[in-house]
């Protein structure tokens, strides 16, 4: 659940979370006066004033201000900030672009955030091996910039590529709408150079495809910035295909587009990109970026093919025949360059097109087998009309991840702990449906409460057994991700909201 | 299954309170891959079958001890396949000794490592509890990715019980092609259509009787593979898939040397490597097999010069003594010592197979 929130209600929730038991006192004069020997001047921010921006990240329901900013700009300076943080037990919560959904970079009473905001150098692209050397805080989409001279870039795309930075893509193991193809981070990077809490630098992976001992690269990829600080990382380059068309299509209910995803799959079809909007969704966004969608239709499909021009035309006829005899009451092929970034103009601005029709919303991110997608679909319409909320979905379809964006408006009493209720009903049955409730936002501090619900208290206690191997005083963003299980308990005896209040 | 199940915790909470080493096995047939072998053995093939395949979903769901070529054969009815293209080495290779043993075949460096197909496990720790990571979905981020850690951990780190994995159609068409290149010059080749919108699925280049010759597979759309076919040129190779086949499960002349395999994991740009002994290099350049009776030292240090490490795969007498696997920097290998402490405190899981020192 990511929430947009414009009210003037926001909640202060951050004094709500888990800690971990915060040094009996803080000595902040201390503090300051120790990170002012490592950090330039102007790399230390105090008070209200400049922590405000640091408050939240792109769930900016929760807001938290922190006892200061850190703004390193060297590996010396990331190094001794641990150092220091380690010896005097102070929390630190990691952050780069603070674009993520899930209240990841959400900071801390009692301790700093880290910004490696200054980390945003490209160090190299080498085309003959196809990788990229860069900075944590570089941002996503600079990397294919950079890259793209050499007909090369970098394949994961999460729809805040434009200001989303690799160092948050690798604490998220983010995704995109081309991952089903071309993978997610954890299939995309090769090497990580990493700080470990006590400030001892490592480095995982390599510039081979493998390296010696436990697969520590899977691990920290999606750790949700619990384990380590990625001071840099090697991510592999993809050529660019040399063309990519895609097929819109119209249905005339949910669950004849849901089948025919399945039916693409069966014809042994890996579309580079496989997307579906419900009729809300549609209407929202044809308002907002007027892509050309069938505002008739139930649901839309995207799906895109892409490779040399005649992989690209026999793999579009194919995807056609397949849509025809699923039942698509339209069928468009993108002719151009410009109408396929358009088809693909709305949904890449879902999001804020949905923020333009409710004062907010909160995006939820289960990931279901594809099978049931459409009685997912009929489920979560049920709950909309329970709970009073409008709800439109947009989903990585190809993927079987659903963000659906519950609508509310916090201002008006209950509506934003309905809403609530709502999202967590939703992760709830992705669970029950077999699924997982985050595919790729991450569980931060939003859905921790429900990890409760998909991992038994063994699994649990095996997630903190791990966090305390390479972070024995919980500092690294305490509190987000793996709940406690006191936490659980309580969690499990208020039992969970589903019928409506 | 559940009483195998029962069965096999009561092994392991009984190895646990004796601190009696176990070793886990499957089919046995990478016995002779890590370190040496150690322990009360605990057969996992009793735990076997496929749980669930859905083509439509793209995962397949097995049991520890479901024989690899079964899941295959299931896959194939369906037109999917393990698109990492698993060795067997040998007829009774289970899912999971292939998960366990993490490695890939021909197509890894275009399709992607064991790794990568792993979506989710059922596992059983050091102290018998069964715990589940992962699922049988694309995409998931709940929690530390605790499955992908236990691909390619042999073992020591639990024992696993189910496994899930991403599987994909197998290509509508393919082809294969050689063609002469001395092996500057076929590294050169295979980093710069890397770079290209090819459908490249597999390299292998080697020096044998009939000269220097690099062999290389086109899978994709048809249209994609003949158009692919005309820009690289060279010659169509007839009895292609068991030229693959005999390459995966190493039963090519190359690996029939009594000499000691190397399996050398480089950048794919690293230059040849001025070694004794034969070369075999796959992967477009990130694998390269080295037949070679040089002292480990020579071959390692080579190794991490040119950025990469070394295996030693199968060893014979002269390189005995050497590890399996390149030793690691002090603080990756603490913390390594730390993970496994996290999953079996006792150390009882296949100590010694991955790591001399647990």
């Amino acid at each position: 659940m990511a929430f947009g929130l414009s009210g003037e209600d926001r909640k202060d929730m951050g004094n709500q979370r888990d800690k971990p038991a915060p040094p009996a006192a803080i000595d902040i004069t201390g503090v300051i006066a120790a990170l002012r020997r490592i950090l330039p001047r102007e790399g230390l921010l105090l008070g209200d004033e400049e922590g405000r921006p640091y408050e939240c990240d792109g769930l900016t329901a929760y807001r938290q201000l922190p006892l200061l900013v850190a703004l390193p700009e060297s590996e010396d300076q990331v190094v001794a900030v641990l150092r220091f943080c380690s010896e005097a037990k102070l929390p630190i919560v990691i952050r780069g672009a603070g674009t993520g959904l899930s209240g990841g970079a959400t900071p801390v009473a009692n301790g700093i955030v880290l910004s490696l905001a200054k980390f945003m150098r490209i160090l190299e692209v080498d085309p003959l091996a196809r990788t990229a050397r860069v900075q944590p805080g570089v941002r996503n989409i600079a990397i294919s910039e950079a890259a793209a001279g050499h007909g090369l870039y970098y394949a994961p795309d999460p729809s805040s590529q434009i200001a989303c930075t690799i160092g948050g893509n690798i604490a998220e193991n983010s995704g995109g709408v081309h991952c089903l193809k071309y993978g997610l981070t954890v299939h995309n990077v090769l090497r990580l150079r990493l700080a470990l809490i006590d400030g001892e630098v490592i480095e995982i992976g390599g510039a081979a495809l493998d390296s010696p001992g436990y697969d520590l690269l899977a691990l920290l990829i999606g750790s949700e910035g619990m384990l380590g600080v990625v001071l840099e990382a090697t991510v592999k380059l993809t050529p660019k295909p040399q063309l990519a068309q895609v097929v819109m299509a119209s249905f005339a209910d949910v669950v004849s587009a849901g089948n025919a995803v399945a039916r693409i799959i069966a014809a042994g079809i890996i579309p580079a990109g496989l997307e579906m909007m419900d009729k809300a969704a549609t209407a929202a966004v044809e308002d907002f970026v007027h892509a050309g969608y069938d505002l008739n239709a139930a649901a839309i499909l995207l799906a895109e093919s892409d490779g040399t021009p005649e992989e690209v035309a026999e793999e579009i006829s194919a995807m056609r025949a397949v849509l025809e005899v699923s039942g698509a009451t339209d069928i468009r092929v993108s002719t151009d360059e410009a109408e396929r970034l358009r088809f693909w103009a709305g949904r890449k601005a879902a999001f804020p097109a949905v923020g333009r029709i409710t004062p907010d919303y909160l995006c939820m991110d289960g990931t279901i087998p594809r099978k049931r997608v459409a009685e997912m679909l009929t489920r979560i319409s049920e709950l909309s009309d329970d709970y009073a909320l409008r709800c439109a979905n947009v989903f990585h379809a190809g993927d079987g991840n659903l963000h659906p964006l519950i609508m509310f408006d916090a201002n008006v009493p209950g509506e934003l702990d309905r809403a609530t209720s709502f999202g967590a009903g939703i992760l709830e049955l992705s669970v029950e449906m077999g699924g997982t409730i985050t595919g790729e936002h991450g569980v931060g501090i939003e859905k921790v409460k429900q990890m409760c619900v998909q991992f038994s208290a063994a699994e649990l206690s095996q997630f903190h057994a791990v966090k305390a191997a390479f972070d024995p005083h919980a500092l690294l963003n305490p509190g987000k991700a793996v709940p406690t299980p006191r936490r659980c308990s309580e969690y499990r005896l208020t039992g969970t909201p589903r019928a409506a209040p | 299954m559940s009483e195998i199940i029962a069965e096999f915790a009561g092994r392991i909470r009984h190895a646990e309170a004796t601190k009696t080493p176990l070793r886990l096995s499957g089919g046995g047939s990478k016995d002779f891959y890590g370190g040496p072998l150690c322990g009360e053995m605990l057969d996992t093939r009793p735990y076997a079958g496929i749980v669930s395949y859905d083509a439509t979903e793209l995962v397949v769901t097995a049991r520890c001890g479901t024989p690899l070529q079964q899941i295959e054969a299931a896959l194939a009815a369906q037109g999917q396949m393990l698109a990492f293209e698993p060795p067997h080495f040998g007829a009774g290779a289970t899912l999971g000794g292939a998960i366990a043993a993490g490695l890939s075949g021909p197509r890894r460096a275009a399709a992607g490592a064991a790794r990568d197909f792993v979506l989710g496990v059922k596992l059983m720790d050091g102290r018998g509890e069964v715990m589940n990571f992962g699922g049988q979905v694309m995409k998931n981020v709940a929690g530390f990715d605790v499955s992908r850690l236990m691909v390619g951990a042999l073992g020591t780190l639990g024992l696993l019980l189910e496994v899930s994995l991403k599987v994909l159609p197998r290509p509508a068409a393919e082809a294969t092609l050689r063609l002469e290149a001395p092996q500057g010059r076929a590294l050169d080749l295979m980093n710069g259509w890397a770079g290209r919108p090819l459908p490249i699925s597999a390299t292998c280049w080697e020096a044998g009787d009939d000269g220097e010759i690099l062999t290389l597979r086109l899978s994709g759309a048809h249209a994609a593979v003949a158009s692919a076919c005309g820009l690289i040129g060279g010659e169509r190779v007839a009895d292609a898939e068991a030229f693959w086949h005999a390459l995966r499960e190493q039963r090519a002349a190359f690996f029939t040397g009594d000499m000691s395999l190397w399996r050398l994991s480089l950048p794919s740009v690293a230059p040849p490597l001025d070694l004794p002994g034969a070369q075999l290099i796959e992967w477009g350049g990130s694998q390269r097999w080295l037949n070679s009776g040089a002292p480990a030292e020579i071959v390692r240090s080579a190794a991490a010069k040119s950025g990469g490490h070394a295996t030693l795969f199968r060893g014979r007498i002269e390189a005995r003594g050497a590890g399996a696997f390149q030793d690691l920097p002090a603080p990756l290998m603490a913390l390594q010592k730390k993970l496994k402490l996290a999953f079996d405190p006792a150390g009882i899981l296949n100590p010694g197979r991955m790591n001399r020192e647990f």
